[in-house]
């Protein structure tokens, strides 16, 4: 066999593999999505969103849980997000290249890639453990230190974005340096940092670890924060692993609800953020 | 300048002057701000490690440097030692790593080189929406549906041919159960490809076209230009890559808790259950009962927080040096 040949063919099969790695990725992300809905539609109807988790055998829906779950989502991204932009500003705007800015970059990417249980054991020590019980508010703050390093991250990057000459335009009128940044760092960013926002959304509406040890659940009607609260991701995990089909049923519709809402604000944030190139 | 500064100033400087004082002062104000939030966060870390560190204080101080070379885990008689959980947390990560890296590496190259133009954004965005599916979910649909046709369709197989194999036929005997550490890897390995490949795509993009095109007027095959042009050239980003979803394994909770069979042992077999840090906790926490058993398993939390910021300075250096070179070149 001629090295040409040979080379040809060594090119061919790699090719090939690359081609077939893909169809294999794609492959899981299609069988998943058809078992959620193959397993998930079938028992999704209105008790589901007007009626509470049930003893097993009664009839129910998800109401408390999908409640539940906004208000965890809501409080978590009311308090990341206020300071994860503003964090992520000063990076941007004032600490730069500063040795202090370079500390908080790093330390930033720890909170990134730090497991989530962890965060979870963490808030379980310094709040469930101080005021002694399980509670909304400690859920919140749970995923809130999974929302702040999402947001620093994104409102750094895409403030850097906007482009010197505005801001250069801005002060030569004479604006001070937070009217610059307020009426048009962040006017020109607001996209961006909204897309971030979005996107740490869909990452804690799915989070169940962290609220193991800090929500934990409830199965009645609730609203209150300051006591356990029931939420779709650890409801999907009890009902799941329970023996009883009627909830497996429940968490399978759980499932596809949470799903399809993530995916749809994935969607959203990706079509804000392309809307800015 | 004197003269200007001697004519008294008219109303208007006045208000002028006053603004850019209150303008001055807000500047103050808001670049301490930020500073303070950016300081937030710098105390945050700063106090997870702290509490942890307090939390498993207990444990550290009865069992020392024994916690992490025991295998002993025992609530009853209240001994505990992290080896069963870590070598679990090691071995799913590094059988997800095994199989994600070289896939992912495919899907890249795909994505960055072979896929027409039109192509490339859909199937990059279909990669990243499965980065974006809840890791509750990959963890029901393993236990649900993929658990039970791998025990039906491939595990037998496997263990018939591949279990007698010597040497390597120990991993992958026993009974075809369906979940196990095998197939704990392998849900994370499809949890995994998405980071890896996201970051060598980009780093791919990397590579300067001139530098390909030159390999390709040579005459080179696409895989040869692959290979000996942008490989080479992105190996550290490459590294920096797959330290990111290494990172992710060893977190991941929720998944490995649903498929892994949570057995507080040793195995030789692959295939049978086992647990890792991150699925004890998940399962033992909110039971555990008396001081050193919950100190004992925040020191397992303190010990995976340890590792997975271990993996990502490593990935940062890597990355950092693929970036400090990009600069030098241009």
């Amino acid at each position: 066999m001629s090295l040409y040949v040979r080379r040809r063919i060594v090119n061919a099969v790699g090719l090939a593999l690359s081609m077939l790695a893909t169809a294999f990725g794609l492959f899981w992300l299609g069988w998943l999505l058809w078992t959620l809905v193959a397993q998930g539609l079938p028992w999704i109807d209105p008790s589901v969103f007007s009626q509470p988790t049930p003893p097993p055998g009664d009839a129910g829906g998800l109401a408390n849980a999908i409640v539940g779950s906004l208000l965890l989502t809501g409080s978590g991204i009311v308090i990341g997000t206020p300071i994860g932009i503003l964090a992520g500003t000063y990076l941007s705007e004032f600490g730069r290249k500063t040795r202090l800015a370079a500390v908080v970059r790093f330390v930033n990417d720890i909170l990134l890639s730090a497991p989530s249980i962890v965060i979870g054991v963490f808030v379980y020590e310094l709040i469930v453990l101080r005021t002694g019980h399980f509670s909304g508010w400690a859920g919140g703050m749970a995923l809130a230190l999974i929302v702040i390093p999402i947001v620093v991250r994104t409102t750094e990057d895409m403030l850097c974005l906007v482009p010197v000459s505005l801001r250069e335009a801005a002060a030569a009128l004479g604006a001070p340096r937070w009217r610059v940044i307020f009426a048009v760092v962040y006017r020109a960013s607001r996209a961006g940092i909204l897309t971030g926002v979005l996107l740490a959304v869909a990452r804690i509406s799915g989070e169940t670890a962290p609220l193991l040890f800090t929500a934990l659940n409830n199965q009645f009607w609730s609203l209150d924060m300051g006591g356990a609260l029931a939420n779709l991701p650890v409801v999907i995990f009890q009902f799941a692993m329970s023996p009883y089909e009627d909830w497996q049923h429940l968490a399978w519709a759980g499932a596809l609800l949470i799903t399809v809402g993530i995916l749809i604000l994935n969607i959203i944030a990706r079509v804000l953020g392309r809307a800015r190139q | 300048m004197e003269q200007v500064a001697s004519i008294p100033a008219t109303v208007a400087e006045r208000t002028l002057q006053r603004r850019l004082r209150r303008g001055y002062l807000a500047d103050r104000l808001f670049a301490y701000t930020t500073r303070l939030f950016a300081g937030v966060v710098l105390a945050l870390v700063l106090a997870i490690s702290v509490a942890l560190l307090a939390g498993a204080w207990p444990a550290i101080r009865k069992f020392g440097f024994g916690f992490l070379t025991s295998a002993e885990w025992n609530p009853v008689t209240d001994t505990y030692g992290a080896v069963v959980p870590m070598v679990g947390t090691l071995v799913t990560s590094a059988i997800a790593m095994i199989i994600a890296v070289p896939v992912s590496f495919g899907i890249a190259v795909f994505i960055t080189e072979l896929a027409p133009r039109w192509l490339r954004r859909p199937i990059g965005t279909a990669v990243e929406l499965l980065a974006a599916i809840p890791s509750i979910i990959y963890g029901m649909w393993g236990l649900f549906v993929f658990a039970p046709l791998f025990a039906e369709y491939l595990q037998p197989w496997v263990i018939e041919h591949i279990g007698r194999l010597p040497l390597i036929g120990a991993l992958f005997s026993g009974p075809p159960l369906g979940i196990g550490v095998f197939t704990a890897g392998i849900i994370l390995a499809i949890m995994v490809i998405p980071f890896v490949t996201a970051v060598m795509r980009d780093v791919f993009d990397l590579v300067p076209a001139v530098l390909k095109e030159s390999a390709y007027g040579l005459g080179a095959t696409t895989w040869e230009v692959l290979r000996y042009v942008v490989l080479p050239y992105t190996k550290v980003g490459v590294a920096g890559g797959i330290m990111l979803g290494l990172g992710r394994a060893l977190g991941e909770t929720m998944a490995v808790t649903f498929v892994i069979g949570n057995a507080h042992q040793f195995n030789s077999s692959l295939f049978m259950p086992g647990n890792t840090i991150s699925s004890t906790l998940a399962n033992e926490f909110t039971e555990a009962t008396g001081e050193l058993y919950t100190a004992a398993l925040i020191e397992l939390g303190l010990v995976l927080f340890f590792i997975t910021f271990l993996v990502l300075a490593l990935a940062k250096l890597l990355l950092l040096r693929l970036t400090a070179r990009e600069g030098e070149r241009t």
